[in-house]
């Protein structure tokens, strides 16, 4: 791997940038892997890259129905915080952050992140309540939260509307000061280009279309460029995670929606942290390019067809106009979905599932880009050691039949 | 956007309607029978497939009925509509992802 340095940089202008090399291997397919991730979004190509570097695992295989960076992981609205309500998930989210923050040296990969705050906004008393009280859980988690009063919201973001007058005035809002975004399509290149290093193969326009089963036990998966053995046996795909597991006879509790997100043109520095708020449902942060990034929640129905319905975009844009009204003259450049597999308690199902050698990292839903370092890291553990991380055993797939649900609808600081 | 044919009201605009998620999932005859894997499978586990797909819509700013679509996931195109008590139409891979 060319490492990328201030040396690198000054050799390679010598050379006038000529000499820079792919950040990963086209890979064929070889005919057996130990390890076979099917799904290379950030979550898979970081389950790889864990496997190899933490647990010694480098004869995997990252399968991807069709270009690296071209699903989920560019298409969320980059979002990153840990200030979750249920123990469960804080320590998970909260673990996440805490490997976004060296991610940029452990990659060799400038992931851009931005730990520039996250407000969760309260405008009813009951979302105050919720949010001292969460605040509250977060300090006990040793997670950095803070409770601020609407002159504190104004001075810490100052182009949103306070007022009184405002349609939904602003009581206060929760601040996490280490969230932040990063850059969505970096941490897919940063990890692809990492697990490449440690040998892991990143197999591009290979689609899964079976999974081979042998006495219960896995043995490899059929593919659009051919059969590939495996020992054990990856499923990483977000909103085809049903479909898969459907090929190895799993059900799972889990649907596919789309989730729409929009950006505006770009303007100067309005916004330099994230607003995100619950009852109204919007939030909004700025790119580096200047753009605003605006999402909200899901479209009700099921699919798979990476888009949406206008009216989610008409409800999260009055939204956002109530709470920024000088947005008003913003001209919106584009839209899109991504499929998000949402599951009935809003938390992900990380783990084993009833066939030998099958494991599942999803359920992720509408959050799962802050999750991306931390889930691929227990996910790695967890296959590597046929054993749940402690981190991911709360989240296994058995909590449906015991019912001890970890229940983040709501709870989770955003409506899901 | 969909166009979904209520069956009393006609085409409207999914505006009106609410979603009902699947449908044809029937309450267990024999609650008390069941063990925590057949709940389990009963309140959580849904077939999500990608392609035809039988559902549930109620006209909530119509006439307040609920109905039954089906709608492949992956197009968005709609394939059939007929009343609740209605068995489903005979339209291959209804139940079961990618089955």
């Amino acid at each position: 791997m060319q490492r990328y340095s201030w040396a690198a940089l000054a050799r390679h202008a010598l050379g006038q940038h000529r000499g820079w090399t792919p950040l990963w291997r086209k890979a064929a397919p070889r005919s057996r892997y130990s390890v076979v991730i099917i799904g290379g979004g950030g979550h898979g190509l970081a389950t790889a890259y864990y496997l190899a570097k933490e647990h010694g695992i480098g004869d995997v295989a990252v399968l991807e129905k069709g270009a690296i960076g071209l699903g989920n992981t560019g298409r969320n609205t980059t979002i990153i915080r840990s200030n979750y309500l249920w123990d469960e998930s804080a320590r998970i989210y909260e673990h996440s952050l805490k490997l976004w923050e060296g991610l940029s040296a452990e990659l060799n990969f400038n992931v851009m992140l931005s730990q520039r705050g996250v407000l969760n906004l309260a405008h009813t008393e009951g979302d105050v309540r919720e949010g001292k009280r969460r605040a509250n859980a977060n300090r006990l988690n040793g997670i950095d939260a803070e409770w601020l009063d609407a002159a504190a919201v104004e001075r810490f973001c100052p182009i949103l509307d306070v007022s009184s007058e405002a349609r939904y005035p602003v009581l206060g809002a929760t601040l996490q000061r280490r969230g932040g975004v990063a850059r969505h399509d970096a941490v897919a290149w940063g990890y692809a280009r990492a697990a490449d290093a440690q040998g892991v193969d990143i197999i591009e326009n290979c689609e899964v279309t079976a999974i081979r089963i042998v006495n219960g036990h896995v043995t490899g998966v059929e593919t659009s460029r051919g059969d590939i053995a495996a020992e054990k046996i990856a499923i990483v795909a977000a909103g085809h995670n049903s479909v898969l597991a459907a090929m190895a006879g799993v059900r799972l509790p889990l649907q596919s929606h789309p989730l729409q997100a929009l950006v505006s043109e770009p303007v100067k520095p309005v916004l330099d942290c994230v607003v995100m708020s619950n009852a109204v449902h919007v939030y909004v942060s700025q790119s580096d390019k200047g753009e605003l990034v605006i999402g909200a929640g899901i479209d009700a129905f099921n699919s798979y067809a990476q888009r949406g319905s206008f009216p989610i975009i008409e409800g999260q844009m009055a939204a956002l106009l109530e709470l920024f009204p000088s947005f008003s003259r913003l001209k919106m450049l584009r839209s899109w979905a991504g499929i998000v597999d949402v599951s009935p308690d809003a938390s992900p199902i990380i783990g084993k599932v009833p066939v030998e050698g099958l494991y599942l990292n999803g359920g992720w839903g509408t959050g799962g880009f802050k999750a991306t370092p931390g889930a691929g890291h227990v996910f790695a553990h967890t296959i590597a050691h046929d054993e749940p991380h402690p981190l991911a055993r709360p989240f296994a797939l058995d909590r449906f039949m015991s019912g001890a649900l970890i229940d983040e609808h709501g709870a989770a600081a955003v409506a899901h | 956007m969909l166009l979904i044919p209520c069956p009393w009201c006609g085409p409207r605009n999914e505006a009106e309607f609410h979603y009902g998620g699947e449908a044809h999932i029937a309450r267990p005859p024999h609650p008390d029978a069941l063990d925590d894997p057949a709940w389990a499978d009963y309140l959580f586990m849904r077939s999500n497939p990608k392609g035809p797909f039988a559902e549930r819509w109620v006209h909530s700013a119509g006439c307040r009925r609920w109905f039954h679509v089906v709608r492949d996931t992956a197009t968005h195109r709609i394939l059939a509509v007929y009343k609740i008590g209605d068995p489903p139409p005979g339209i291959t891979n209804l139940r079961g992802a990618g089955a």
